[in-house]
C-alpha cells in the first residue's frame, strides 16, 4: 500500500523547510535508514532518513520549494507499480490525515464554503488557523480531482485536476497574533522574491496584502533608484535563505521586546596574553585562542553571577543551574551560535577542541539540533575584524550577549605616569528586565579581575 | 480572409440554408418559421427555398413538437427546433430533460439526438418577467445537453453550422437584440468549434469573462474602459457547456483578476460555475476575489426604468474592474 511522506519536523522550531536535493528518484528502491532527501532549515542542512523501506514513487516537491512541515513531499509505495492516483489527488488536496485507500470523493477537513453575499469586494473565506503540524490548505479546499463522467459525445464536462500539488502548502500567517490576509497571487509573488510577507502592510480590504504591495515592497526592499534617479539605476535583489529569514526574525523580535542596555569595561590584556603564550611554550601542540580563554573566564563569572545565568519568562525569572555558553560564528550564510555545554565543566583544552569542531560544523551548515539549541549566555568576538567596541544583539531568550573587541596597543594610565598597555574593550547587553545596571557592572568586574590576573580561576 | 459584413439574422439564416442545402436530412420546425417567414425573420426565405417537407409550421405546442424533434431525431433525422422565445422551451422542459437530455445514456448509446434547439433567449425590450429569462445555466445543469450562446453575427453562424452537424442534442440561446447587429463574416463554410471560446479583446489589467449579449455590451464599451485606463481581456466563452475553461484560465494568470458579467440571475448561474472553475484552476494566480455581476434578485420588471436597474450595465463592470484592481 502506497503512503504519503510528509515533510518532517526536524526540530522543535521548524515551521517550513526546504529539500536541498533529493538522493533518490522515482522508480529506486529505499531501505530503512537510506537518506532520501537533504533538508534545509533555519539553522542547518539535515539529512532525512527514512524510517520504512520501499519503493519512491513521486516526488511532488522541487529542490529549493520552501514546504510548510507536514505538506506531502513524496510517495512511497510497497510496489513499483501500484496504483497512486488516489494517493496523488489526496496530496493535492492536502488531506490531513493521510488514508491512502480511501476514495477522494471529498477532502478530509474541507471547510464549508462561505455564504455567497451578493457584491462581495473583500473578505477571503473564513479558514481554520492551522497548527504548524497540521497540513490542510486553507479554504476553499478545491474538490479533489474527480474522473471524468462516461463520456458523450461532444457533451462531457470534466472538471480540471487542481494545481495544488505545483505550489507548496502555505504557513499559518499572524503578526501580533492577528492572521495576516494576502491574496493567493500576492503570495506566490512573494515567495517568488524571497520577501517575508508577513512584513508587509496590506493595502486591500481588511489590510489584505496584494500583488501591488509585494511588487512595492520588493523593489523598496533592494532600495530601489529614489525618484529623479536615472532610469536603469542598477540593482540586484538576493532572494533570502532560510539563515537570513531567522536572523532577520530573531534579532527583529530581541530588539523589539527585550529592553536591551549595555555596560562597557576595558581591560589591560597583558598577563592573559602571558599565560596563553607560556602555555603555547610548554604545550605547542595545544592550540588556544583568546577567544578559549575568554569563554573560561566567562564561565567561572557566570557561577559566580547567576543574575547573568538567566531567562525572562513572562511571569517569573528561570535561573540555570548549567553553564552553557553559546559561541558566535560566522559563516557564508550568516550567523550562528553553537553551544558549547557544561563551559564551567570543562578544562581549557576540551573547550578549544570542542569549539574548533563545533565551528567547522557550523560552517559546513552540518549542526544538529541539538548543538545550537538553547545556551544560557552568548559570547561574540569582532576583535579579528579589528572592532574595538561594539554592541551585541541578545540572543533571546537569554538575559545577556558579550561582545569582545580587539586587543590594541594605546596609552595607558599607570599610576601617575603613561605607559604603553595592551587593552580590550568588554561591552555587555543585558535585558533590564532580569540584569539591572549594578549587576551588569558587578559581572564585568568580576570578568576584568579574571582577565587581568588569569591564575585566580584557579581559586 | 474575405468576409461579409452581415446581421446576426442574416448570419442564422445563411447557416440554416447552407446545412438544409448540405444535408437533406436537416429540417426546421417551430411557430410561425415557415409562411410567415420567421417570427423574427430567421428563416427568411427557407420555405419557398426548401419546401414544406424541410421547413415545417408547428402549433402553439412546444411540448408536443419537441417530442416530435426527439422521435424524429431518433430516426436518423437531424431536426432544428425553433423556440419563438427559450421562455416558451420551459412548456418542453420534460421532452428537453427527460428525453432530450438522456436518450443516448438510457438507451445505451443506441439513439443519438443529433438535434438543436434554438431560438432568442434572455431578456430583450420590455418584454417583461416572463419573456426574459436566461436559461442557460438550467439547461447546462443537465448531463447530456450542450449549450451554445454565440454573442457576433460570426459566433452565431459559425455556432449554428457546427451544432447542426454535431451528435447534439444542442441548445442554441440567441439573443433578439443582437439579431440586427452586423458583423464580419467569414465567406465560404464557416464553421466555429463547439466547446471553444474566444477572446475578443486581449489586454493586460482584468479579465471579463461575457457570453451573448453582455459579451456584445463590454466589447461595445471598449472605449469607456481605455478612458478610465483599465486594459480589460475580454473572453467570451461562446460555448456554456462544454466550457473552456482553458482558455479562461490562461488569461486569469495573465491578468490574475476577474469580473464575471451575466444577464441571467445569481444563484446558481453560469457565472457560478466559472468562478468555481477559476478558483480550481487558477488560485495561486488570483490577486482579489473572482466578482460577479448579474441580473438582481428579482423578476425583470416591465417598467424601463426598472428593467435597466436590474439588468447589469457598463458603469457596474467599470466599478467591479477598478475594484479587483483595488483602484477604486
Amino acid at each position: 500500500m502506497a503512503s504519503l511522506l510528509r515533510m518532517p519536523s526536524l526540530s522543535p522550531t521548524m515551521e517550513s523547510g526546504v529539500i536541498s536535493g533529493w538522493r533518490k528518484q522515482p522508480g529506486e528502491h529505499i531501505d530503512v535508514g537510506e537518506v532520501l532527501a537533504e533538508i534545509e532549515t533555519d539553522k542547518a542542512v539535515m539529512e532525512w532518513e527514512m524510517a520504512d523501506e520501499g519503493y519512491i514513487r513521486q516526488l511532488l516537491v522541487e529542490p529549493g520549494q520552501e514546504v510548510r512541515v507536514g505538506t506531502p513531499i513524496a510517495v512511497l509505495g510497497d510496489s513499483a507499480d501500484e496504483d497512486i492516483s488516489t494517493l496523488l489527488a489526496q496530496a493535492r488536496t492536502g488531506g490531513a490525515a493521510a488514508r491512502p485507500d480511501s476514495a477522494p470523493a471529498r477532502a478530509d477537513g474541507a471547510p464549508a464554503r462561505p455564504d455567497s453575499a451578493p457584491a462581495r469586494a473583500d473578505g477571503a473565506p473564513a479558514r481554520p488557523d492551522s497548527a504548524p503540524a497540521a497540513s490542510t490548505p486553507p479554504a476553499p479546499t478545491p474538490a479533489a480531482a474527480a474522473p471524468a463522467a462516461p463520456a458523450q459525445p461532444a457533451a462531457t464536462s470534466s472538471r480540471p485536476p487542481t494545481t495544488a500539488a505545483a505550489h507548496p502548502a502555505p504557513v499559518a500567517p499572524s503578526r501580533n497574533g492577528e492572521r495576516v490576509k494576502i491574496s493567493p497571487y500576492g503570495r506566490k509573488l512573494a515567495v517568488q522574491r524571497g520577501l517575508d510577507w508577513r512584513a508587509l502592510t496590506g493595502s486591500g480590504p481588511g489590510g489584505r496584502i496584494v500583488a501591488h504591495d509585494v511588487e512595492t515592497a520588493a523593489t523598496a526592499g533592494t532600495g530601489a533608484p529614489a525618484p529623479g534617479a536615472a532610469p536603469g539605476a542598477d540593482f540586484e535583489d538576493l532572494p533570502l535563505n532560510m539563515m537570513r529569514k531567522a536572523i532577520a526574525r530573531k534579532m527583529t523580535e530581541s530588539k523589539q521586546t527585550v529592553p536591551h542596555f549595555q555596560a562597557t569595561r576595558k581591560v589591560r590584556m597583558e598577563r592573559m596574553l602571558a599565560a596563553r603564550e607560556a602555555l603555547r611554550q610548554d604545550y605547542p601542540d595545544l592550540k588556544v585562542t583568546v577567544n578559549d580563554l575568554l569563554i573560561k573566564v566567562c564561565a567561572a563569572a557566570l557561577r559566580l553571577h547567576p543574575v547573568v545565568n538567566s531567562q525572562f519568562l513572562g511571569d517569573r525569572i528561570r535561573r540555570f543551574h548549567a553553564v552553557d555558553i553559546a559561541v558566535a560564528v560566522s559563516t557564508d550564510d550568516g550567523l550562528i551560535t553553537p553551544v558549547l555545554r557544561a563551559a564551567d565543566q570543562k578544562g581549557l583544552r576540551r573547550i578549544a577542541e570542542e569549539v574548533r569542531a563545533l565551528a567547522q560544523k557550523a560552517r559546513e551548515r552540518k549542526l544538529t539540533p541539538e548543538e545550537y539549541q538553547g545556551g544560557t549566555f552568548t559570547l561574540s568576538n569582532l576583535g579579528m575584524f579589528g572592532v574595538t567596541e561594539f554592541n551585541a544583539i541578545i540572543n533571546t531568550p537569554q538575559a545577556c550577549i558579550l561582545a569582545v573587541s580587539a586587543v590594541v596597543k594605546e596609552p595607558v594610565v599607570e599610576g601617575d605616569g603613561l605607559a604603553v598597555g595592551q587593552t580590550m574593550n568588554l561591552t555587555l547587553s543585558s535585558d533590564h528586565r532580569v540584569v539591572d545596571g549594578v549587576a551588569a557592572a558587578q559581572f564585568l568586574d568580576t570578568l576584568a579581575r579574571l582577565i587581568q590576573n588569569p591564575v585566580a580561576l584557579l581559586l | 480572409m474575405e468576409t461579409q459584413q452581415i446581421t446576426y439574422r442574416e448570419a442564422l439564416n445563411q447557416a440554416l440554408a447552407e446545412e438544409m442545402e448540405r444535408d437533406p436530412l436537416v429540417f426546421l420546425m417551430g411557430e410561425e418559421v415557415g409562411a410567415y417567414n420567421g417570427a423574427y425573420k430567421v428563416s427568411q426565405g427557407l420555405l419557398d427555398r426548401f419546401g414544406p417537407m424541410r421547413v415545417l409550421d408547428t402549433p402553439i405546442a412546444e411540448n408536443g413538437f419537441t417530442g416530435l424533434a426527439v422521435g424524429a431525431a431518433m430516426t436518423g433525422l437531424r431536426p432544428v427546433v425553433e423556440f419563438m422565445s427559450f421562455n416558451f422551451a420551459l412548456v418542453a422542459m420534460d421532452q428537453i430533460v427527460s428525453n432530450a437530455a438522456k436518450t443516448l445514456y438510457m438507451s445505451g448509446g443506441q439513439f443519438p439526438l443529433p438535434m438543436v434547439m434554438r431560438g432568442p433567449g434572455g431578456p430583450a425590450a420590455r418584454v417583461a418577467a416572463q419573456h426574459s429569462n436566461s436559461l442557460e445555466s438550467i439547461f447546462a445543469y443537465f448531463p447530456g445537453l450542450i449549450v451554445v450562446a454565440p454573442s457576433t453575427p460570426a459566433d452565431a453562424k459559425g455556432l449554428l453550422k457546427s451544432a447542426i452537424r454535431s451528435p447534439g442534442p444542442v441548445m442554441m440561446i440567441e439573443n433578439e437584440i443582437l439579431y440586427g447587429v452586423s458583423g464580419a463574416v467569414p465567406l465560404g463554410d464557416h464553421t466555429v468549434p463547439i466547446g471553444k471560446a474566444d477572446v475578443k479583446k486581449t489586454g493586460r489589467d482584468v479579465t471579463i469573462v461575457a457570453h451573448g449579449r453582455m459579451s456584445y455590451m463590454v466589447l461595445a464599451a471598449a472605449g469607456v474602459f481605455a478612458r478610465e485606463g483599465i486594459d480589460i481581456e475580454l473572453v467570451d466563452p461562446r460555448t456554456i457547456k462544454p466550457l473552456d475553461i482553458e482558455t479562461i484560465a490562461a488569461s486569469v494568470r495573465k491578468t490574475h483578476r476577474v469580473v464575471i458579467v451575466e444577464e441571467g440571475h445569481r444563484f446558481c448561474g453560469v457565472g457560478a460555475e466559472i468562478a468555481d472553475q477559476i478558483y480550481s484552476t487558477c488560485f495561486d494566480d488570483l490577486d482579489a476575489p473572482i466578482v460577479r455581476i448579474t441580473h438582481t434578485e428579482n423578476p425583470l420588471p416591465y417598467a424601463r426604468n426598472l428593467e435597466a436597474a436590474s439588468l447589469p450595465n457598463v458603469d457596474q463592470v467599470v466599478l467591479a474592474a477598478k475594484g479587483v484592481l483595488y483602484r477604486a
